[in-house]
């Protein structure tokens, strides 16, 4: 696969803070797309890989135009950009769904974001949020809610729309070794329930339970 | 019983499962708004009494008519947030363009919703990198092979794939074409992927 993009080795990574070869960006599409797809909640925001593999996809884009027509060669590496296309396509679908399933927690949560925390949304992903908030107030407005008594005129899209459910179950393999993982706390009937996770050992459990082990990267969900 | 309406409205939405959008309930809406105003005006009523005369016996009528306006808010509510959520499905599996038979069961605001969600999702896609962004509408199975064999189900007109060639998609006339080329087409009704 790195054979179409070694073609143009320099490109896409110049400049970066942390070079990594494109087998390694694409690695991290990988994870960040299981890790999305499987996460009942929306994740941190990846825009900044996201960018590095659209400029990827170019440079194989442009190489292939280089390449004699009818080579062998050509289908495999048009293969191979299809496949890249569709792991950013599919995640940054997962993400925009769960934007729009969840959009008020979504908002609420980056707009009570402290300066310095990661953010959860890119500035896109922000204004699409926005808009899709704006959209769906005006249509209600329109159609039903200004036709109601004065006092049934709003509704609290807080309370409204659901929010993720962080108790749902999820498939992990674990990266780096964990120690004192609490799994259930300790409550009248019952000591509290703690687990060591070694490494590359496979586990279901509560997302709840992981959450910031998935943000840090110790592990990957599958 | 009040409330009835609502809910009727509801089940008739819930019947058509699968994503299928039926028409819009414009008369069963209004039913039920006509309702909700009935409801208001009673408790206002009631609620001056109690208030000028001490009448509070009134006020166990007064909450539960609260109650039943208050249902009747969630149920029209969940009813039009649902129907939006089909038509955002469809944005999703016919592209920007709805066929007509199905733009007829859309009421003029979800129409307005819809477009301006396409539109938002025109420019999260545009802002996506490279020169025009990327479609992520498209690209929606893993790829399993380059080309595939294809049989078109109505005219289309001309078509032109990467290389500058152009093809005629004519009425049963059958391509051997890129794979990521047909993807949206095939959604749409207009070609049949033949799988040997």
């Amino acid at each position: 696969m790195s054979d179409a993009l070694s073609d143009d080795a320099s490109g896409g990574d110049d400049g970066q803070e942390d070079v990594m070869t494109p087998a390694e960006l694409i690695g991290k599409l990988e994870e960040a797309w299981l890790n999305e797809k499987f996460s009942p909640e929306l994740l941190e925001n990846k825009s900044e890989m996201g960018e590095c593999v659209m400029e990827q996809l170019t440079h194989m884009e442009t190489n292939l135009q280089r390449v004699r027509r009818g080579d062998v060669k050509a289908s495999v590496h048009r293969m191979e950009i299809d496949r890249i296309r569709f792991v950013l396509s599919s995640y940054l679908r997962s993400r925009l769904q769960k934007i729009e399933k969840f959009f008020p927690h979504v908002l609420e949560k980056e707009k009570s974001r402290v300066e310095g925390d990661p953010s959860f949304l890119s500035p896109e992903e922000f204004a699409f949020a926005k808009e899709y908030l704006a959209n769906t107030e005006t249509y209600l407005k329109a159609v039903a809610l200004k036709h109601m008594p004065p006092n049934l005129q709003t509704v609290d899209m807080l309370k409204a729309v659901p929010e993720p459910c962080l108790d749902s179950f999820v498939f992990l393999r674990v990266r780096e070794r964990q120690e004192n993982i609490l799994v259930e706390p300790e409550t009248d009937d019952q000591r509290e329930y703690v687990v060591d996770l070694d490494v590359d050992s496979q586990h279901l459990m509560r997302y709840r339970a992981i959450a910031p082990l998935v943000s840090s990267g110790a592990v990957q969900l599958i | 019983m009040f409330c009835e309406k609502a809910i009727e409205i509801i089940r008739e939405l819930h019947r058509m499962g699968d994503g299928q959008l039926p028409a819009f309930n414009e008369d069963g809406i209004r039913q039920v708004l006509e309702e909700m105003k009935a409801l208001y005006e009673q408790n206002q009523s009631d609620v001056n009494e109690a208030k000028s005369e001490g009448k509070s016996e009134l006020i166990p009528t007064i909450k539960f008519r609260h109650c039943c306006l208050l249902r009747n808010q969630r149920c029209v509510t969940a009813y039009l947030y649902d129907r939006l959520l089909r038509i955002r499905a469809l944005r999703w599996e016919y592209g920007s363009v709805l066929p007509t038979n199905i733009r007829f069961h859309m009421c003029a605001e979800e129409l307005e919703w819809f477009n301006q969600y396409k539109k938002s999702l025109a420019t999260f896609m545009r802002s996506l990198g490279g020169e025009e962004g990327l479609d992520i509408t498209q690209d929606m199975k893993p790829p399993k092979s380059l080309y595939i064999e294809v049989r078109c189900l109505k005219d289309h007109g001309e078509f032109e794939i990467d290389d500058g060639t152009i093809i005629l998609l004519k009425k049963n006339s059958q391509h051997f074409l890129p794979r990521w080329k047909c993807e949206q087409l095939i959604r749409q009704g207009v070609l049949e992927h033949i799988m040997s």
